[in-house]
């Protein structure tokens, strides 16, 4: 297979959006465009990432209204749908086109306008990648699923609510430095969890899960422009190459699975994606973690390898994870800040690692960013895919 | 009768005494400090520049609702509106949020509005629950009448507390008929929704003495923008 570079990156701010779906997602492949500034250059693909455009947005065939509104014909183009993993997904798409020699620049998109509809249809729509018979219709939403992980990983591991506050707070405080963040809103652990208010400031939404360990429903694009070398040698910039790819899955519903903590697909996507790269956890650091609620972004970074079962939790306790710490995660503010818009957010995760492994990412850069790691976590860990992002020297 | 002061005195509507709104301040999410105190008709004026900007704000039902208010704080500064009262809530002296309602009569009250201008925090939520504390706790009301405008107004009151149906009732403001929170009602949400301190520590009372206004860009870019207000 022939390496794959990111020669450029973009996105739009996170949040909620005036823009249909098509212009949403145009906007953020037009940034990633200008930032790869690939000239004359043609782009020969186009995969776009999307989860309910179809439901929420009544927007079909969304990639060929993409290179439509882009003026990118005759490009070949194709939309990707894997649930809330489509974002990866479709940068492996671009990936494959590139590495196979079946295409030398992809533009990979993903996009997703959420708030479209009310919440509760929102929380419908996302509920329905679970298991139709055995969870679905029983009114399983993904806020129920974290909650009863969040739950047995409490019992079973020594976490506690702090530590999950301790999640939010610092990724709030990471989304400040991030313009392209939904939510810029700096929160305390008075206000969410010790003052007498924190109750109404911080309800409970699925026991021990409260509000503030609840990403925001986002609208949102984000876009990567992925190259082979003979086109990545010829731009300017630092160069950031697609290392490894990993992809595992898991059981559908939940409960079928031995050990309902053990995110099975989390360890095996990432040891796949490290072994590809030929690099291991602690080689890594920046990461990118898939917190749709605060206890994945403990149960993942244990599961991709960065800290033992048990310990991540610890870590967060001494700041190990926060921007200036030992290993900065979600530096972007994480899905729980700079928003989860579903088939954007895998790109966008690889969006925010190209800027810090080009050194780009002002006021929230991580110094001397080599090798970057990314979990996009589809339906509740059924679906991951991890990838691994190195800086390449000119 | 003839004289001006005469014909006024017939314009403007009798008044019952209603207990003054005791202060209180509440931690937001943020750890900033919110004072939520009662207003009188001098500072209405100030409190309606803070309106003004969010007339033409279609986006979650802010037009209609700010349309509203203002004519009912209107009303209120001049004479208009029967035993109105208004609460406000001040951040650093910053208008976050305004509520307003008024009394039917000894036992019954109406809620009128529910105005968010720093949003993401919970504002609303913390002053609707002060409105109904005022008419409970301090007025010693029943009931209080209410309808909501908005879709996030309907999961904020009806479905948070729960209120109960009083379709039998017509709400002045029109539109639905009335749903209704009872003392029970009130007592038995207070636990999870009714929340501040009380006294005010006199350091915050002195910065929320005068109300400070965000702005019209800030209240609409509040308002508009996304959580925090882009801040």
């Amino acid at each position: 297979m022939r390496p794959v570079y990111v020669v450029g990156a973009g996105m739009t701010r996170f949040g909620r959006s005036e823009l249909s779906l098509v212009d949403l997602a145009g906007t953020a492949a037009l940034a990633a465009l200008r930032h790869a500034s690939l000239g004359k250059v043609p782009v020969d693909g186009v995969v776009v990432a999307n989860m309910g455009g179809s439901r929420i947005n009544r927007q079909t065939a969304l990639a060929s209204a993409l290179v439509d509104r882009l003026a990118l014909y005759p490009a070949a183009a194709e939309a990707v749908e894997n649930g809330p993993a489509s974002g990866a997904s479709a940068v492996k798409v671009g990936y494959q086109a590139v590495a196979s020699g079946m295409a030398d620049v992809v533009l990979v998109v993903g996009a997703e306008m959420m708030r479209a509809v009310d919440g509760l249809e929102g929380t419908d729509f996302v509920a329905s990648l679970s298991h139709p018979e055995a969870e679905y219709i029983y009114g399983v939403t993904l806020p129920s699923l974290a909650g009863l992980f969040a739950r047995l990983y409490m019992s079973r591991f020594g976490v506690e609510r702090k530590h999950l506050a301790m999640v939010a707070i610092k990724n709030h405080d990471h989304a400040m430095k991030n313009p392209y963040a939904h939510i810029h809103q700096p929160i305390t652990m008075e206000g969410i969890l010790t003052s007498p208010e924190a109750v109404v400031n911080n309800p409970l939404v699925a026991d021990p899960l409260c509000l503030f360990d609840c990403c925001p429903v986002s609208d949102g694009a984000a876009a990567l422009i992925l190259a082979s070398k003979d086109i990545a040698d010829r731009l300017s910039g630092p160069r950031v190459r697609i290392a490894g790819i990993g992809q595992a899955t898991d059981t559908h519903a939940v409960h079928e699975r031995e050990d309902p903590t053990d995110l099975r697909a989390v360890r095996l996507a990432s040891d796949k994606a490290f072994a590809m790269a030929d690099a291991k956890p602690a080689d890594v650091h920046v990461v990118e973690l898939h917190d749709a609620f605060t206890i994945l972004e403990i149960a993942e970074s244990e599961a991709a390898g960065f800290f033992k079962r048990g310990e991540a939790h610890k870590a967060i306790e001494r700041g190990e994870t926060r921007l200036a710490g030992r290993l900065p995660i979600n530096p972007s503010g994480g899905l729980k800040a700079r928003g989860h818009p579903v088939g954007a957010t895998g790109v966008a995760q690889l969006v925010e690692l190209t800027w810090q492994l080009r050194g780009e990412a002002a006021g929230r850069q991580v110094e001397k960013a080599k090798v970057a790691y990314a979990c996009n976590f589809g339906g509740f860990g059924n679906n991951v895919i991890a990838t691994v992002l190195r800086k390449e020297e000119r | 009768m003839g004289s001006v002061t005469d014909l006024e005195a017939l314009l403007r509507p009798p008044a019952m005494e209603m207990p003054p709104y005791p202060p209180k301040v509440i931690t937001l999410a943020s750890g900033e400090e919110m004072v939520v105190r009662q207003v009188g008709r001098e500072e209405i004026p100030t409190v309606l520049k803070a309106i003004y900007p969010l007339l033409l704000v279609e986006r979650d039902y802010y037009d209609i609702v700010a349309a509203r208010l203002y004519a009912e704080l209107l009303a209120y500064k001049r004479y208009r509106v029967r035993d109105e009262y208004v609460l406000v809530g001040l951040i650093d002296g910053v208008l976050a949020g305004v509520v307003n309602g008024r009394l039917v009569d000894a036992k019954v009250g109406m809620s009128y509005h529910t105005m968010t201008i720093r949003r993401g925090l919970r504002v609303g939520s913390h002053l609707f629950a002060a409105k109904m504390e005022y008419h409970i706790e301090h007025i010693g009301q029943e009931d209080v009448l209410i309808v909501a405008e908005s879709p996030i107004g309907f999961r904020r009151w009806m479905i948070e507390y729960p209120l109960e149906k009083k379709y039998e009732v017509q709400h002045e403001l029109g539109g639905v008929p009335s749903w209704v929170l009872t003392r029970k009602t009130y007592f038995d949400a207070k636990p999870r929704l009714v929340t501040g301190r009380r006294p005010v520590p006199d350091a915050l009372l002195v910065g929320a003495a005068t109300i400070r206004l965000p702005g019209d860009d800030v209240v609409k870019r509040q308002v508009l923008d996304e959580k925090g207000g882009g801040r």
